[in-house]
């Protein structure tokens, strides 16, 4: 009997300790995050009012993230690469992070393939945007949705 | 007051006259985002690479903005032809003064 008592509370002390990180969960400063809006008026500002269509980039980030601190992300676009047809800039646009830019890279005919290869940190789990602006002006995006268990961003130090 | 780190470049030291190289180059920097707070609750400044750029004897061929999205130690991957023998310059320009240069050579054939 006093077996069961004592199993009874610890369970019940572990069923404690769920409810405070479900607590704790609440309390994460989601806020701070980029919504949506900032990621489509970072996009807005790299375009400038031109369209932007679906099509000839590929995004490439695991669909799961354990740690977001650290993510392989590949971006490539569909070009010939030559002097009359090449990729002028690749930008990558997350809508969860704090700061929706990562990076931008400039490519030239010299280039020979726009393959792009880094690691970059997720703060949530959200859809992340690659917009390619070709030499003739127009725009192309891609884009890829991940999962991410671990957030970057907000720990302590 | 500038600041400098280890860096590496991977590239090939050989090519065929107009081949695709693959290059990887990774700088040591913690990338210090500025979106994160001690324990006391005090904003840590933002301490990141901003650009990186690569020169193919003297010509510019790549270059990147870096962003506080960038994790730590940042390695990007791309690709140049490979037009003449000579060196590859590659720079990091930072936050703080921060500079590092690195050079490759390569010969093509």
């Amino acid at each position: 009997m006093k077996n069961i008592i004592q199993h009874r509370r610890q369970w019940l002390k572990q069923a404690q300790g769920l409810g405070l990180i479900a607590l704790g969960l609440l309390a994460n400063p989601l806020t701070v995050f980029a919504k949506k809006e900032e990621a489509d008026e970072a996009i807005k500002k790299i375009v400038s009012g031109a369209a932007i269509r679906e099509g000839k980039v590929t995004l490439t980030i695991p669909p799961l993230v354990e740690n977001g601190n650290l993510v392989v992300l590949k971006v490539s676009v569909d070009s010939p690469m030559t002097a009359n047809d090449y990729v002028k800039t690749i930008h990558v646009i997350a809508e969860g992070n704090p700061l929706p830019n990562i990076f931008t890279v400039y490519l030239t005919p010299r280039s020979g393939t726009a393959n792009i290869t880094t690691r970059v940190r997720l703060a949530d789990s959200q859809k992340v945007w690659a917009i390619a602006q070709m030499s003739n002006g127009s725009f192309w995006q891609g884009s890829a949705e991940t999962l991410v268990t671990l957030s970057a961003c907000t720990e302590m130090v | 007051m500038s600041k400098t780190s280890r860096t590496s470049i991977t590239m090939p030291a050989t090519a065929k006259k107009d081949s695709i190289i693959e290059i990887r180059a990774i700088a040591q920097h913690d990338m210090e985002s500025g979106f994160r707070y001690t324990e006391g609750g005090k904003l840590i400044p933002r301490d990141i690479i901003r650009t990186f750029t690569c020169t193919y004897n003297t010509v510019e061929v790549f270059k990147a903005d870096y962003y506080s999205g960038i994790g730590a130690n940042p390695l990007i991957i791309f690709t140049t032809i490979a037009v003449e023998s000579g060196t590859l310059e590659f720079r990091w320009v930072g936050d703080d003064g921060y500079e590092a240069v690195n050079q490759a050579r390569i010969t093509v054939s």
